[in-house]
Order: structure tokens, then sequence, then C-alpha cells
């Protein structure tokens, strides 16, 4: 008895919880598929209009920015290739950085990491502008490699791993060393595998702060082509409704990167074994 | 010349394996091998055996080469090995807490060493299938060791061994994570396994009764020394130190402090004719707890303080003077805590340690 009471409690607290964040989103939602006349007039809306195909097609399609260079897909796909190619880079550089910190014999590797770790305290937007003058002196402004590159390696990553491959048991790599393994294969077999579930939660973390990133590519980009979502976001001008259904589209990548790598991502921020 | 005559026939008859002065300091200096050396000749089973500490594990971990040798050398099959790459060495190796591959079923984990052998995929499939079958482990190899119990973990361990046809097994303590029952069962069948392969295996274990029952030879080190090497038989009827003599055998052996003149031993106000005519100031008289005879018309007579009773046999605690001792008899004798008892310690059974290096006499 006072199991179910404790867990319709529980249950209580956890749906208010969940109010708070739907409701918002959802009357984002249903005032994005009314026309613009409709809520300037009504305002905020709760229940669903039928503009819905015709504003979203009407925002993903048309050409905006200053110069009308620019659809939202194309932003979508800006975002994308920007997200996902920090996502992977900082995965693959912490992994290995890890892996030669933990498993080499490396004089000083602890403080190689920790002057690492340190880098956490310089932020990108404290070094925007030696991170742009290397950048456009390399010719990378406008560029994916532009914005990409200055964000891809990744301190906290490698520490998540560094403390992940340390909690590894010796005996397990001197198993692998009698079984004929080398130091490449081992990373591969081994380490590779036994990380599946850290990669997922590091590349989803380091997606959604890639996708989230706003000032870097607003420094990084003169050409409209090069926006991303969070760019347009700022600067997108329209009606009302077309920004509301710009906003509940912005959200689905990381919703869509959640969902598929989920289990994935749960099992790797509560690791053990 | 007779020296070198000595010399180049050793060289003919080489052991299969042989550590010679093999020293190993940590870079924190700590000595943890000193200036060991062994031979041991194909297909037989040797223990190392001491407490934990002693460096058995690091003597065993640099003939696996997972340990780099500080100075010696040793030699496996003829050639040098202090060099060569563990995984050249051509040996395989049970970890105490098995080692396996969390992430790969039972029998990757079995033919990850054949793979990287580059032997063909029919191959190892048949010799995964012959060891699993071997170890009864047939149906499991599908299963991640996550889903497996001690006792079948354990014996994956064995089968990736043995599935490689090593030069040699080495043990490091496999046993000591598995319960007592099975631990007994385990220790039987790395036996028989031994026997029916013939590959030449060591063990390493701080439990004496293991190295007892599995050792074709025991190898007692403490503090990173040999003690003493033997036949179990050897080790246990004939300790060269007092140290093996306490550490091998239980209960443990009896030691009494006591000075030896003209071949009689005093312990405190009880004498002990040991029939010869040694004469030792600072002297250790050990007999083991079963040798000790209880008799109504013994000798010495002493009060049991504290009676154990382990079914067939039971354990009396008593004292000489302020020194403690032990014995070992039936359990059919009626004796009780508190009770007298008369006892005589024959002087064949006795083992005379000289205290100021602690070595036989």
């Amino acid at each position: 008895m006072t199991k179910y009471i404790s867990s319709t409690i529980n249950h209580f607290i956890l749906s208010i919880g969940l109010l708070f964040m739907i409701v918002p989103i959802w009357i984002i939602f249903a005032s994005s598929t009314h026309s613009s006349l409709f809520i300037n007039t009504n305002g905020l809306q709760f229940f669903l209009g039928d503009n819905f195909i015709e504003n979203y097609s009407r925002v993903l399609f048309k050409q905006s920015g200053f110069f009308n260079e620019i659809t939202a897909l194309k932003m979508f796909f800006n975002s994308f290739v920007m997200a996902t190619g920090i996502a992977t880079l900082s995965v693959v550089t912490s992994l290995m950085a890890a892996y030669g910190l933990v498993y080499f014999k490396v004089k000083y590797a602890t403080v190689i990491f920790w002057l690492i770790f340190i880098t956490l305290l310089v932020p990108l937007e404290l070094r925007i502008m030696p991170s742009y003058i290397v950048m456009s002196k390399l010719n990378l402004v406008n560029t994916f490699a532009g914005l990409i590159l200055p964000i891809s390696a990744s301190a906290i990553a490698t520490f998540f791993f560094r403390q992940f491959y340390k909690s590894i048991p010796d005996e397990l790599l001197e198993a692998a060393k009698l079984d004929g393994t080398n130091s490449l294969r081992f990373f591969i077999d081994f380490l590779i595998p036994l990380s599946k579930t850290m990669i997922a939660a590091v590349f989803i973390f380091m997606f959604v702060f890639g996708y989230n990133q706003y000032f870097w590519p607003l420094i990084m980009t003169t050409s409209e082509q090069y926006w991303t979502v969070v760019m347009g976001l700022k600067t997108m001008y329209g009606s009302i409704s077309d920004r509301f259904a710009f906003v509940i589209m912005s959200m689905i990548p990381p919703v869509i990167i959640i969902i598929f790598l989920q289990k994935l991502f749960i099992q790797g921020i509560f690791q053990n074994k | 010349m007779v020296y070198q005559r000595i010399n180049s026939n050793r060289k003919i008859k080489m052991s299969f394996l042989e550590l010679q002065n093999i020293t190993k300091i940590y870079p924190n200096g700590t000595k943890a091998v000193n200036e060991t050396s062994l031979n041991i000749e194909n297909g037989e089973f040797v223990v190392f055996v001491g407490p934990s500490g002693c460096g058995k594990s690091t003597l065993l971990r640099m003939i696996a080469g997972l340990e780099d040798i500080t100075n010696g050398e040793i030699s496996l099959d003829g050639n040098v090995i202090n060099n060569i790459d563990p995984s050249e060495r051509d040996v395989a190796m049970v970890f105490q807490n098995y080692a396996l591959y969390p992430h790969m079923s039972v029998f990757n984990n079995m033919a990850y060493g054949l793979k990287n052998r580059g032997i063909s995929k029919e191959e190892i499939n048949n010799k995964v299938n012959d060891v699993a079958k071997l170890l009864e482990i047939d149906q499991l190899l599908t299963r991640k060791p996550s889903m497996l119990s001690g006792g079948q973990r354990q014996r994956v361990a064995m089968g990736r061994a043995i599935v490689r046809n090593p030069k040699i097994f080495l043990f490091d303590e496999p046993l000591s994570n598995l319960d007592a029952k099975l631990r007994n069962q385990m220790r039987l069948e790395i036996k028989r396994l031994q026997r029916q392969m013939g590959v030449t295996s060591i063990f390493v274990t701080h439990d004496q009764t293991e190295a007892m029952t599995l050792g074709d030879r025991i190898v007692v080190i403490n503090n990173g020394v040999v003690e003493q090497v033997g036949t179990p038989k050897e080790i246990y009827s004939k300790p060269n130190t007092k140290f093996v003599a306490e550490f091998i055998g239980s209960p443990q052996m009896n030691l009494f402090n006591c000075i030896i003149e003209n071949g009689i031993a005093h312990i405190a106000d009880m004498r002990i004719n040991l029939n010869n005519s040694t004469n030792i100031d600072d002297a250790s008289l050990g007999i083991r707890p079963d040798d000790i005879l209880i008799s109504d018309n013994g000798q010495h007579t002493c009060v049991a303080n504290l009676v154990e009773y382990l079914g067939s046999d039971m354990i009396i605690y008593s004292k000489i003077g302020d020194q403690e001792f032990s014995c070992k008899l039936s359990s059919k004798i009626n004796l009780n805590a508190g009770d007298t008892f008369k006892f005589d310690i024959s002087s064949t059974l006795v083992h005379l340690f000289d205290n100021t290096n602690g070595s036989r006499v």
C-alpha cells in the first residue's frame, strides 16, 4: 500500500515536471500551425490550426537571410554537417588522446593530461580572435572545415575516455598481449568495442554542443550559404508563425540523434562495466 | 678443464626452461626477486608457493614477458627470451581474475589468439570446439563472459590457454576466486589436463595445499629468494629452512626455541634426547603436530588448553613453558580442554634449525 502511494507521488511529481517542459513546446507547436494573422490578433494558441503544411513548407523552402541566399533546409544541412563533424572528430581525437595517455609509457602523461584539461578554462569565446586569425590565414573562412576544426578537440571527452580506460583492468591488456595483439589491434579490437557506450554518450554531447554553436559560426561565416540553424533562429525574419515553425523544426535533429543512441547513451552515462 | 667440461655438458643437457640469476628491482627500489636460478624440464608441473608479496607472481610474469627483467637470463627451449615480446614467446597464462575479454563471446575469447596467428577459420573452429568439449564448455560458446558463473569463466580462461597449444602454461593463482568446493574440483581437473597434455606448467599459489597436491616439484619462495626446490614429499619431510618448515603443512609445524647441549634439547624444563652430539646455543626444534605421539606412558606431560574438534581429527593446543604448540590426533581419543595428557617426541621425527640463519641442521 505504501509502495503504491509513494509510486503515485513519484509519478505525480514527474508528471508536473513533464508538463512544465512539454507545455511551452506544445504551445509553440500549436501556434505554428495557425496563420500569422490569426496569432497576431488572438495571441498564442493551445489547439492545432490548419496551416501546418503551408507554414512548414514555406519556412523550409523560402529564400531568406539578408540577401535571400539561403533556405531553412540548407541551414539544417549546414548545422547537421557541422554538428556531426564536431561530434565525430572529438570522439576520434579524444579516444586516441586518452589511449596514448593511459596505455603508452608517456613521460609526464599526467601533466600532459592536466594541460589538456586546463583548456576547459579557455572556452572558444575567449580565444575567438586568435582562432579566427588562424582559420583565416589557413583560408578556411566560409568553409565547413573552418566551422568544425577549432571546436573539435574536447578536453572533457578526453577526460571521460581516460577515466574509462583507467578502469579497465591491466590483465586485459596483458592477456591480449599474450594472445599476440599489438597496440593498434588492441585499440581496435578491445578499446573501441569496450567504449561503445561511452562513444555514444560523448557523440551525443558533442553533437548537441556543435549544433548549438552560435557565436563561432557567426564570426566564421560571411556568406549566408554557411548559416546554421541557430544563426537562422536569431536572424531569420518572417511572420510569427514562420518563426515558431522554424523553432519546432530546429529541435528535431538533436532529438533524432538522442532517440537513436538513447540506449547506448544511458548505459554510457552510468557506465561501470 | 674440469670446469669447462661441466659447463659444456650442462649446455648439451639444457633444461626446457632455465632461469639464471634472475633479479627484479622495481623503479621504486623494491627488490621483488633476488638472484633466482631454476631449471624446469619439459612436461613438468612446477608450483611456485610463498606468502603474498614474496615475488612469486613477479617471477611468473617475467617468464611471460609482462615484466622486465632487471638482471639475469631466461631461456625457453634453448633460446634466450629476455627481449622477446610476450606475444612471441608462445606462453599462455591463466590470470587470477580470468581476464576474459568482456565484449567477446566465449568462442571469440578462445579464438582470438589463434586469429592473431593467422590460422585458418576452419582450423580455429575445429580447435576451439575440441577444447570446448574437453573442458565441457561447448554449450557456452555463444555466451558473453558476464553470463557465466565463476567456475565456467575459469574453464574458459583455461580453454583460451589450452587452445593455443603453447610451450608453457602459466597459472597466476587461478583458483583463488572460487569457492572451496569448486576449487578442489578445478584443482583435480587442472592436474588431470596437465597430465593428459603433458605441457610444461608453472602454477603460482599462496595456498600450500594447492602446491602439495598439484606440483611435481614445488618451489618455495620467500622475500624474493628461493628457499627450497623439491618434490612435495621432500619439502614436507625435509624442509631446508625454518620458513619452509612453517609454511608447508597444515596445521603448521611446531617450532620450539631451545638450547641444544650434547644432543639434548632444552625446552623450558623439558628435555628431549636427540641421540646425537649436537651443540647449538640458539636452535629451533620443529615437530609436526601429527608427529607428536600421545600415549598413556609418554615421557612428557602437558595440559590441553584448547581442543579443536575437526570430525575425524582433533587438534589440541597446549604449552611447554611459555611456548605454544599443537598436536593433531584422532578424535576417537577422549580428551577435553583442561585435561592433562602424556606424549613423546621421537628424535627421528624432529627437524632442527639453527636460528642464526634459519637453515636446517
